[in-house]
């Protein structure tokens, strides 16, 4: 008895579904990437609806409550000018999740069309792309960010410029190591064949198989971004008072150190947990889509 | 490998042409005049102004600007700051001691502790060991820096008095920075360890040196940790630029004099001619160290050989 047999429908790019499916279900049998991702959530809710959780305005000042030590009415405590810690922590949440994604979508804007040029045209154009890209992380660490900082001038804008132009060319090397694989693939030699144009082919038939490196390093990078962030704060550099920046918050602490051990302790914690959860959905995320990222 | 050696440093031009333009446009990529920029407050007449722009030598062609940068730097003259009045090469080497002696510790605490967290951790593989080692990797990456630095001062210096908080000379001023820089070396280094190691441990030539009777010790010592050693190798020439710039926030946070500190203070200030020489000279030991892994992984493998 002969089997009914089906012809596959090759219209739809069912392959490519079927993998991301499989990703997410594997993401979510991972318990760290499933904490870091609640985190997550819990983090952008906190920032969405601050001005309902804070139960104080941020940059209120009181002098007669300054340096007070946790307690009912100021549960992590006052600063040097009675602000209250918990609500400045609150608000802190929004300038950090900012900086952190507004930093990542400068770097993946400028990182992957390099990369995309690059890999697919090869010759001349990939060399002097890569020739930038090799200069641009001959600055070590958070040296670059800080060029051009001193260029730009300290703020908190300037700081996610920074940071994010810096981070830029491993988007670029990532996507470019992804490029010349993807482009000898099939199915972008039938779309060259059947003449579509070259924008087309990058957008329509290379980006999307090269998504999942990206969304790794975006992923990792924005725990970098929000670190590197503070830390520009830290040095001044960055957010100006009186904005509740957490990183910023620790550098008006540690005078105090002494008498008020709350205002430095709080806004690190803050930092830590943040960057924690990022890493952990980020590490869960390299796992589940099988990335080996090559910066 | 001197034929090896000399090939490095040719591909190594290119790059350090390229840094000297970058660090020489610095000045020119401020907006507005650089002059105006770097006087701030004290631009009272144009008169001032001009003075500024013929001591920087702005009036000139720029191709001619950039042929006197690198002739003075070639003769190692990274120009004079304009508000300290000293010259650069004089304001660095004054603090570039007290900056390489602090990276080289935190590039010893995070190759020890990260070494021996990574050996631990691979050779007692999917155990409670493993796990802790994982975690404290975890939150050594995802801890900020600058508040481990201020956490160890209030609880060593303020609450039990065990280490000065600040200033630099003499060892009990270096433990808190080196411990404070190496941590979250030593997290990405275990890590590197552990996965190196448990690749190397499946290998059969592991199995032999084990069948053949040698000790648990000679062959995670002898045999595992050598041949996982390159991967290694790689991350620390890494982590020593990482170091190096992290510097800059330790020293911010201990009151350590070195090239970071004068850094930030160069930015805040706009003392642009001392930003370029800190980066420039930061830029070149990057190189200079990655360069020299390179070469160390022919003493690590013996395979690997230059020609």
């Amino acid at each position: 008895m002969s089997q009914p047999t089906t012809v596959p429908d090759t219209t739809k790019p069912q392959r490519s579904e079927g993998l991301w499916r499989k990703s997410v279900k594997r993401l979510f049998k991972n318990p760290g990437a499933v904490i870091g991702l609640a985190v997550i959530v819990a983090l952008v809710l906190t920032a969405i609806f601050a001005p309902v959780l804070a139960p104080h305005p941020p940059n209120r000042q009181d002098p007669l409550r300054s340096l007070q030590a946790p307690s009912a009415e100021h549960r992590l405590g006052t600063d040097q000018f009675g602000r209250d810690i918990l609500s400045r922590l609150i608000y802190g949440t929004r300038v950090s999740l900012r900086v952190g994604l507004v930093a990542v979508g400068i770097a993946a804007l400028i990182g992957m069309p390099l990369g995309l040029v690059a890999g697919y045209y090869g010759g001349w154009i990939d060399m002097t792309i890569s020739r930038v890209i090799d200069l641009m992380l001959a600055f070590p660490g958070i040296l670059l960010a800080l060029v051009i900082v001193s260029i730009l001038g300290p703020s908190l804008f300037n700081v996610m410029v920074a940071v994010g132009v810096a981070a830029s060319p491993n988007y670029a090397r990532v996507v470019r190591g992804s490029v010349l694989a993807a482009k000898e693939n099939v199915y972008v030699e039938s779309a060259r064949a059947i003449g579509a144009y070259v924008r087309g082919i990058m957008m329509r038939h290379i980006l999307p198989n090269i998504l999942a490196p990206v969304i790794v390093l975006a992923t990792l990078g924005t725990a970098g971004a929000i670190l590197s962030a503070a830390a520009l704060s830290f040095l001044g550099l960055g957010a100006q008072p009186p904005t509740a920046e957490w990183g910023a918050m620790l550098s008006e602490g540690r005078n105090y150190m002494r008498l008020a051990w709350w205002i430095t302790t709080f806004p690190g914690i803050a930092i830590m947990v943040t960057v924690l959860a990022v890493n952990l959905l980020g590490d869960g995320l390299r796992d589940s889509l099988d990335v080996r990222l090559r910066t | 490998m001197s034929v090896y050696l000399l090939q490095r440093f040719a591909s190594a031009f290119p790059v350090l042409l390229g840094l000297t333009i970058l660090v020489f446009s610095l000045v020119h990529l401020v907006p507005g005049d650089p002059a105006e920029q770097m006087l701030g407050e004290a631009a009272v007449s144009q008169e001032v102004i001009e003075n500024m722009r013929e001591q920087l030598g702005l009036n000139r062609p720029l191709h001619e600007q950039y042929l006197a940068y690198v002739s003075g730097l070639l003769q190692g003259d990274l120009g004079t700051s304009f508000l300290a009045r000293r010259s650069v090469a004089d304001m660095i080497g004054r603090v570039l001691p007290s900056t390489l002696i602090l990276t080289f510790a935190g590039l010893g605490v995070a190759i020890v502790l990260g070494v021996s967290l990574g050996v631990l951790a691979a050779v007692n593989h999917n155990s409670w060991i493993d796990n802790a080692t994982m975690v404290f990797a975890l939150i050594g990456v995802s801890m900020p820096s600058f508040w481990l630095g201020l956490m160890l001062i209030f609880t060593f210096s303020l609450q039990l008095g065990w280490f000065p908080a600040t200033g630099s000379g003499g060892i009990e001023r270096l433990i808190l920075p080196a411990a404070t820089l190496g941590f979250a070396g030593s997290a990405i280094i275990a890590r590197m360890v552990r996965s190196s190691m448990l690749e190397v441990l499946g290998q059969d030539y592991i199995r032999t040196a084990r069948a053949k009777g040698l000790g648990p010790r000679t062959v995670v010592l002898q045999h595992v940790l050598k041949n996982a050693m390159i991967p290694v190798l790689t991350v620390i020439g890494l982590e020593f630029g990482r170091l190096l710039s992290g510097t800059v926030v330790i020293e911010v946070v201990f009151s350590r004099p070195g090239i970071g500190r004068l850094l930030v203070d160069a930015i805040l200030k706009k003392d642009f001619i001392v930003i370029q020489g800190v980066v420039l000279l930061s830029a070149c030991f990057y190189l200079l160290v990655n360069l020299m892994i390179d070469l160390s992984y022919s003493l690590a493998d013996p395979r690997i050989r230059y020609s």
